[in-house]
């Protein structure tokens, strides 16, 4: 937190910085795009109807962040891209987001059990971003962190709901949490262009996140009457841009628009 | 989002049913002519009732089941602010759906019933709606002409003699003209875009301008319902008013961002103040009320698999619950 009071505004962010906190935003962005349109595919096809309208809740609120971080992101680049240039017009390899966001829905416990792990950690890394040194991650985290608590807490709900329901349920919540356990380590990593920035104060140090996380999620998974999901090696690559073999599917569907008419303003 | 009655002409439907008590029909009458709101433990004619359940379930099967064609674009909205504002326009559809499932609960109709009904194929939804969305433009043109044609039918409603469904009119119309603003605002976007972009506007006007305007129901020279429903001020204007004033407010709105009204008979009327247009197909509309509209069958097999891939979730939400209780008992 030493570079706090030196980092007030893009002005004073020295240029250096740029590339990694380009990447690190696009990280963040990515994170809340990717998972933000997983969602929408539940549209008009969820469980009942006050579940369509909590996921369409949940969507919005990641489209939102993802639009703020990804605006940032081009500002810092300095390139001339906006938002919408880097959603719909990067190419797989380029995307930032962790695999987690990235699977498919699956069922309800499987999309219950991706959400209850993403947000778990998300809620935690946004408490910690509002004491980013960069001041605009700062705001966008602090109207996020409130958002992100009320995702998990109705993912853990779900997941206790669906634990402890019926037979079937608990089997459909132990396999949702085993096709997304191995992502897990994913989000708690720290490499070498993020070390910098959590020196900087700019980052937060998502090693530091792990404790918590594992706590809150054995908490809830005791009172889910679920046992604590085992996987040997975690699988990574998406911070780095080698990603699962879902998101060029999903990018194609979400990209298709903006791609086909390139000279185009919607 | 529509509120026409397309149930079929109830001949056994008279103002009382036999052995109602006529003073009570009347004492309801007469508050109903002077505007007053009836509310859910007031006595109400058997008739009223179940015509005010089937028109306000239909709304309610409409405004879920509408939220399918435009479901189908929203992974493929072509901008953040776009996949937004679609997400949460979809989002208010199914808090509609949600709140007026309450209000027609509140004659006494539990909302399973309800759903049982719609996937049955025993309740109908807005025909509009059996019509596929084929490009981003057809979202535009289901906010403009579809939301618009609701708000033409809905205002009114915030005045119907039965409460809950009046109250629940009030936000759904507010909510509507937010929908009506960025439907026509994609479509002004398309039509002062690329050639490709403006085609596909009047590709899209093409296709939803006649079945927007028969949204609005049967001619009143055909429309059984109507003079009963006029009466119980369950309905405030007629079908072919409501249509008129609508034409009459969109046509304009075509012409200013440059866009075709596809009705070669439609033509001013001084005399009448009011556009003069076309006959309108009602083979076509009685068809797709029938269940024969282009993806009828898509629409209903996509609400009746989300309902029944749901039971499991739905069953062990109730599971928990009866365990939550029972522990809470013990």
């Amino acid at each position: 937190m030493q570079a706090q009071s030196s980092i007030k505004s893009d002005a004073h962010l020295p240029a250096q910085w740029h590339p990694a906190l380009f990447d690190y935003l696009l990280r963040l962005g990515d994170d809340s795009l990717i998972l933000g349109q997983r969602l929408t595919e539940w549209c008009g096809h969820a469980p009942a109807l006050e579940v369509d309208l909590s996921l369409a809740n949940i969507g919005l609120d990641l489209i939102g962040q993802a639009t703020l971080f990804l605006e940032l992101a081009g500002e810092v680049e300095g390139k001339g891209r906006n938002g919408d240039r880097l959603a719909f017009h990067r190419d797989v390899l380029a995307f930032r987001n962790c695999l987690l966001v990235e699977q498919p829905n699956g069922d309800f416990a499987q999309t219950m059990a991706r959400q209850l792990l993403f947000s778990t950690y998300s809620h935690a890394l946004f408490e910690g971003l509002c004491q980013s040194a960069e001041p605009r991650i700062a705001e966008i985290a602090a109207k996020a962190v409130k958002e992100v608590r009320y995702h998990a807490e109705l993912a853990a709900d779900w997941v206790i709901r669906l634990g402890d329901g019926t037979e079937d349920s608990s089997t459909r919540m132990i396999d949702g949490l085993d096709w997304h356990w191995r992502f897990v380590e994913e989000l708690f990593e720290v490499d070498a262009l993020e070390q910098p920035l959590v020196e900087a104060g700019i980052a937060v140090d998502r090693t530091q996140l792990r404790a918590a996380f594992d706590t809150r999620i054995a908490a809830v998974l005791t009172e889910a009457t679920l046992p604590l999901p085992v996987y040997p090696r975690g699988i990574k690559g998406g911070r780095t841009g080698h990603h699962s073999e879902h998101l060029g599917h999903l990018l194609a569907v979400m990209q298709y628009l903006p791609r086909s008419y390139p000279d185009a303003v919607w | 989002m529509y509120t026409t009655e397309l149930g079929k002409p109830d001949a056994k439907a008279p103002v009382a049913i036999g052995g109602e008590d006529p003073a009570l029909v009347a004492a309801f009458e007469a508050r109903v002519a002077a505007d007053e709101f009836i509310e859910p433990k007031d006595w109400m004619p058997e008739a009223y009732r179940r015509t005010l359940v089937r028109q306000i379930s239909q709304h309610a099967h409409s405004e879920i089941v509408g939220m399918l064609p435009e479901g189908n674009w929203l992974t493929r909205a072509p901008s953040l602010r776009r996949k937004a504002v679609l997400l949460a326009k979809v989002q208010d559809e199914g808090g509609h759906g949600l709140y007026l499932y309450c209000a027609a609960e509140t004659l006494g109709t539990s909302r399973d019933e309800m759903i049982d009904a719609l996937h049955s194929g025993k309740a109908k939804y807005s025909t509009i709606f059996n019509y596929p969305t084929l490009t981003w433009a057809d979202i535009g043109a289901i906010g403009w002409l579809v939301d618009g044609a609701a708000i033409m039918n809905q205002v009114p409603l915030q005045r119907t003699s039965y409460g809950p469904y009046a109250r629940a009119m009030v936000r759904v119309c507010k909510e509507e003209s937010f929908h009506q603003r960025q439907g026509y605002e994609i479509m002004m976007a398309l039509a002062g875009g690329t050639p490709d972009q403006k085609a596909m506007a009047q590709d899209a006007l093409n296709r939803w301008w006649w079945p927007s305007i028969m949204m609005f129901g049967p001619p009143d020279d055909n429309s059984p319902n109507s003079a009963q429903s006029m009466r119980w001020r369950i309905k405030r204007d007629t079908n072919d008013e409501l249509r008129q004033k609508f034409v009459d407010v969109t046509v304009p709105q075509a012409e200013y961002i440059g866009l075709t009204v596809p009705d070669p008979d439609l033509v001013w009327n001084a005399d009448k103040g009011g556009y003069d247009f076309g006959a309108i197909d009602w083979e076509e509309f009685y068809a797709v009320v029938r269940g024969e509209g282009p993806v009828a069958k898509e629409r209903m097999k996509a609400r009746r698999d989300a309902w029944d891939e749901g039971a499991w979730v739905r069953e062990a939400a109730s599971a928990y619950e009866a365990t939550r209780a029972a522990r809470r008992a013990a």
